[in-house]
């Protein structure tokens, strides 16, 4: 296949597909590293894509592409992430409102600590990348993994969540938080730059608060 | 037992263990010249309050640290797991409570 | 063959962790077992201590002291990790660990030898 500048994984892929075999399943939307769909496992590394150039990665002139570990593959290239979403749910990842649309806007202080920590790990795609990362996950079937307990994290530290509690309880509950043994490969592969190790020591932390009567703040 | 209670157990047991296992090893590293007797040794353990909290201490925090270290890595490495597991954990917690109770007497109390 | 996406220190760090503590759990019995020998008179113990003197046991008692030591020092890094509210990874501890089981291993066996 033409080799050229700024040749990215992903369009390695789009090319084999339309050139050499066109019943290839793969999965991407944005191109651009915003949508999370495109994530899959590069010489033996989880990664997104779209974003990962191929003079970056390949060795030797050859690149090994597989979809992602840790999740049921559907065809090709393309897992089913109905696990990865549900486990998500498990977590309660999920905004509990306290406010309707007619009411103002909740005033919250960009630096507060609760906020800087929500912040940190805010910006997660959903690209299933730490979750094919991890080995846990791969160990534990029941495991939520870093993705879904990050954005428990963040719910934790969101004051306008209206159960935030229900959320540590959820993320603390078998599967949980406390299985995770900060192994730290999620942090290595994050392509948004997320920790979800510190975010879920940080409910590992707070689920031991919670314990001894301090509860949230 | 919960997971958050079981992580709780490990880590304070751990945290308990931790300064143990440096005055174990400083020990260890201080008595291995040329091996060691059991008339040194039990020189300074007979009768010693002070010894005897310290291996009992020692003993019980690893007898409740070592089977759940171990529950986590039957689980996540066999099949294994549920009642029988949680079950045969209890059962090492309680022998090496019971074997390591035992050689603390062995070099603390007075024959 | 490693998995690419295994081949950090973290999780290095980690199977250390755990190969240790798996051997020093197995292992703590023996021990206890050993020193429960001074019930039955302190002659027992001191010929079981004796026998301990026989280089392949203190090649076993080498690699207890250096397990012990790795364990201890990734126990207390994952610690350090889950209780204070660190952001990055301490490789660092990681590597210091290492230094100080070989270290201590070393020492052992310099003394003991």
């Amino acid at each position: 296949m033409p080799q050229r500048a700024n040749q990215t994984v992903l369009d390695v892929v789009t090319w084999i597909q339309r050139h050499a075999e066109p019943a290839l399943a793969y999965r991407f939307a944005c191109r651009v590293g915003v949508c999370g769909s495109c994530a899959m496992t590069v010489n033996g590394r989880p990664r997104w894509t779209c974003r990962t150039h191929v003079s970056r990665v390949a060795r030797e002139r050859r690149l090994r592409i597989e979809p992602l570990r840790n999740l049921p593959r559907l065809k090709d290239l393309a897992v089913d992430m109905t696990p990865f979403f549900e486990k998500w749910q498990r977590a309660q990842g999920r905004f509990t409102p306290t406010r309707t649309r007619a009411e103002p806007m909740a005033a919250v202080r960009p630096d507060s600590a609760p906020r800087r920590a929500a912040d940190a790990g805010i910006e997660c795609i959903n690209c299933g990348v730490c979750h094919a990362a991890c080995d846990v996950v791969g160990w534990d079937p029941d495991y939520l993994g870093p993705a879904a307990l990050n954005r428990a994290w963040t719910l934790v530290n969101d004051v306008r969540d209206g159960d935030r509690h229900g959320v540590l309880k959820a993320a603390s509950a078998g599967g949980g938080c406390h299985s995770c043994h900060t192994h730290g490969s999620c942090v290595e592969h994050c392509p948004v730059g997320i920790n979800p190790t510190a975010g879920i020591a940080g409910l590992k932390r707070q689920s031991l608060l919670d314990l001894v009567g301090g509860g949230l703040p | 037992m919960t997971p958050v209670w079981l992580f709780l157990a490990q880590r304070l047991t751990a945290l308990i263990l931790a300064p143990l296992v440096i005055a174990h090893l400083a020990m260890i590293l201080i008595v291995a010249d040329g091996g060691l007797t059991a008339a040194e040794i039990l020189a300074r353990t007979r009768g010693s309050v002070g010894w005897g909290l310290f291996y009992g201490t020692f003993v019980l925090a690893a007898a409740i640290h070592g089977p759940i270290g171990l529950r986590n890595v039957i689980q996540e490495h066999t099949p294994w797991r549920g009642r029988s597991l949680d079950a045969a954990m209890l059962l090492l917690g309680g022998l090496l409570a019971t074997l390591g109770g035992r050689a603390v007497v062995a070099v603390v109390g007075e024959p | 063959m490693i998995r690419p996406a295994r081949n950090h220190p973290g999780f290095w760090a980690f199977v250390a962790h755990r190969v240790s503590g798996v051997a020093l759990v197995l292992f703590l019995p023996l021990h206890f077992l050993a020193l429960g020998l001074a019930l039955e008179s302190d002659a027992a113990l001191e010929g079981f201590l004796a026998a301990t003197e026989h280089p392949a046991f203190v090649i076993g008692e080498w690699g207890l002291v250096t397990f012990l030591t790795i364990h201890l020092a990734a126990g207390t890094r994952v610690m350090l990790l889950e209780l204070l509210p660190w952001r990055d990874t301490r490789k660092g501890l990681i590597a210091f660990g290492a230094v100080l089981a070989v270290a201590v291993g070393a020492v052992f066996l310099v003394r003991a030898g």
